[in-house]
């Protein structure tokens, strides 16, 4: 247990704890927004799923790193307007269409997987950019700054979102489709074409997850890649109280004991691994047990909205 | 009209039964759902360079063209059933149970550690208490996200995927510790699965030379015991009123929360039973995989029996057959069997999209109901 308290393996820990933060910030970032307007998108962890393939498969081809992340965020978005169209257009049930995008996803990335790649083949992914000065801080610059562009970008991601959020008219639409859509109905608002516009919105940066994951992280793709992350990040924005801030604490957080629990079975501690592999999710229930932020949550959430119902 | 009585009229059209337009309304919408998925299935089908009709003759022929065939689809559709009874319950009390996958899990493990520790009762005892027990593993599995919500407002669906993950890692601990099969660790492989479970344990099969067993008999009669007691007891009406309308139930002292996590309990309950039925019917033994998926699968065969016990019957044979006929259709044109999971994932969509016509449709009766009650004196 000592060894597992140095010095060296808290920076280690850490230093994998930033970058696989990444994934869960674009992935439960995204669902802010849709969730913001009043929609559950419980099918995250198929985007990520689909797009992590397509994003490989790009990059496998072409070598093109960016035009992956292109691809990945399209495919996200194609993702997006089927949820839409099921649960804001024809209303569906959220929980449920959610859980049938998720085993789409599943389903269709495993497929094409399996027809066009066969086996696990690895690329070479996004390399980490050592930001001048920053970088040479002793400790802190080689866990913050020395990462790949897509795990910076998870970052700045944070306060945009905030200040879209927070500090525009367009921020202000998002959160009123989702508190009062019949108020905001009737101040012109088009609910529908805004909830669109955040799931969309969402499920683009869900893409963004998964290829973070297949062509920045990992650098290979596998059937079930994700293991549910996606499923995490929406359990996450729960936690994070529909604040941007509060879902980056969560990603570290989650994060933390995921490395945490690397590091345990890598430094063959005499912690039974399964122990340690069931520890982030333990954290998980029980920070949503102790998630106080409850007032936040948008009142139509999980309400689909039809003109002239009181 | 007050609140509480809106309930009461909900539930007496409910209680009415035959209400032949609404169970045709119930059967044609996810019948489309599944044919236009089968549709969109053929399309990527001819994508990927293969005969969708070819496929899909194999697909029937594998499910139904031979009595193995037939008998693995009923095996396959037992779990289902089992899972989606519970699903059943939770949803018409408006809960979402994701959970299914580790109550199935729980119910799998206390169903091989019981017979393996008691090895010396006899059938008739053991698996009868064998059962029970992995009914109540999954209870408890199901009642921990039950109290949550009911107690702490904790999202069902969140904490139910949770307890998915963390009963996945206890079931790996389990069969590579305190549970592997002596016999693996005698001769070296370590192989991560438990030893296989005592003859006596093991349910009685129905038809020789196959794998249908006792368990797919026991399904169809608890489907029409939650059938009774969804519409034929006071708990299964407070069960279905607070899935209608919460707030009025409230108003008329049903206590909701307790009401939303009991069929979270029974939902788990279920699934457990399922898992108890895989070990003692179908594997034997504990191993990775032994879900099956069907904690995500038997969602989508409630969905299709359209909430209703009776209902899931058929919807489950029909997935049971889909499932066995996806290995069949692999082998004959080559199509890699995980396009059932996007089919499936399709007839989730599609039927969980088609329920607005049936809202609109029910929205439409009430105004008619409500004109008719005007125009009387």
């Amino acid at each position: 247990m000592n060894k597992l308290l140095s010095l060296g393996v808290l920076v280690k820990i850490l230093t994998t704890m930033v970058p696989f933060a990444a994934p869960f910030l674009y992935a439960a970032i995204g669902e802010t927004f849709s969730q913001t307007s009043g929609v559950v998108n419980l099918g995250v962890d198929g985007i990520m799923l689909l797009s992590a393939y397509a994003a490989f498969y790009t990059v496998l081809n072409t070598g093109n790193l960016w035009l992956g992340l292109l691809v990945a965020a399209l495919v996200g978005l194609l993702m997006g307007l089927l949820m839409s169209f099921i649960s804001v257009t024809l209303k569906a049930e959220q929980g449920i269409s959610g859980i049938g995008l998720y085993m789409f996803g599943l389903g269709l990335s495993s497929l094409l997987f399996e027809t066009t790649i066969g086996t696990v083949k690895t690329v070479n992914g996004f390399q980490p950019v050592k930001i001048p000065v920053l970088a040479n801080i002793p400790v802190i610059g080689p866990i913050l700054f020395q990462n790949s562009v897509p795990v910076y970008g998870a970052f700045l991601l944070v306060p945009i979102a905030w200040w879209v959020l927070e500090k525009t008219t367009l921020g202000l639409k998002i959160k009123s489709v989702g508190q009062n859509p019949a108020a905001a109905d009737t101040l012109g608002i088009n609910v529908d074409r805004m909830r669109y516009f955040s799931v969309c919105l969402g499920s683009a940066l869900a893409g963004l997850a998964g290829a973070s994951l297949s062509i920045a992280l990992v650098n290979l793709f596998q059937e079930n890649l994700t293991a549910g992350m996606g499923f995490i990040a929406v359990a996450l924005v729960y936690f994070g109280g529909w604040n941007p801030w509060g879902v980056l604490g969560g990603a570290l957080l989650f994060s933390a004991a995921n490395s945490f629990q690397l590091w345990v079975q890598v430094l063959g501690i005499k912690v039974p691994s399964d122990v340690a592999v069931m520890l982030p999710y333990l954290l998980t229930i029980a920070a949503l047990t102790v998630t106080v932020n409850r007032a936040r949550q948008p009142a139509a959430l999980n309400k689909p909205f039809e003109r002239g119902e009181s | 009209m007050p609140p509480n009585k809106a309930t009461e009229a909900g539930l007496a059209r409910q209680r009415a039964g035959f209400d032949w337009s609404k169970i045709v309304l119930n059967l044609v919408l996810p019948v489309a759902g599944v044919l236009v998925a089968l549709l969109v299935g053929g399309i990527m089908l001819l994508v990927l360079k293969a005969n969708p009709i070819v496929a899909y003759a194999a697909m029937i022929s594998g499910a139904a063209g031979s009595l193995s065939g037939v008998t693995q689809s009923l095996v396959k559709a037992t779990p289902l059933l089992l899972v989606g009874l519970g699903i059943c319950i939770a949803f018409r009390a408006n809960v979402i149970n994701i959970g299914g996958e580790g109550q199935i899990i729980l119910g799998a493990i206390l169903a091989t550690w019981f017979p393996l520790t008691f090895n010396r009762w006899p059938g008739w005892l053991l698996i009868p208490a064998t059962l029970m027990l992995g009914f109540l593993a999954g209870a408890a599995w199901g009642f921990v996200p039950g109290i949550l919500k009911a107690r702490l407002k904790v999202n069902e669906i969140l904490s139910t995927i949770m307890m998915n993950a963390i009963a996945l890692q206890f079931m790996y601990l389990l069969i590579r510790g305190p549970l592997m099969d002596p016999a693996g660790v005698a001769n070296g492989t370590f192989l991560a699965q438990s030893a296989a479970l005592p003859r006596q344990a093991w349910l009685p099969r129905l038809v020789p030379q196959t794998t249908l067993h006792a368990g797919a008999i026991l399904a169809v009669i608890l489907a029409v015991a939650v059938y009774f007691f969804l519409w034929r007891t006071t708990i299964g009406y407070r069960i279905r009123a607070v899935g209608l309308n919460p707030d009025a139930s409230r108003h008329s002292g049903i206590n909701v929360a307790f009401y939303q996590a009991l069929s979270l309990t029974l939902a788990g309950g279920f699934a457990g039973l399922a898992g108890a039925i895989e070990i003692m019917g179908v594997q034997h033994r504990l191993l990775d995989g032994i879900t099956g998926g069907y904690g995500f699968t038997g969602i989508v065969a409630a969905l299709l029996g359209s909430l209703h016990p009776l209902g899931v019957i058929p919807a489950s044979i029909i997935f049971g057959g889909l499932l066995v006929g996806a290995n069949e259709m692999q082998r004959s044109v080559q199509v890699p069997s995980s396009l059932i999971n996007v089919i499936l994932g399709m007839v989730v969509l599609f039927v969980s999209g088609s329920a607005i016509w049936s809202r609109r449709w029910a929205a439409q009766r009430k105004l008619g109901e409500t004109q008719e009650e005007q125009v009387e004196p």
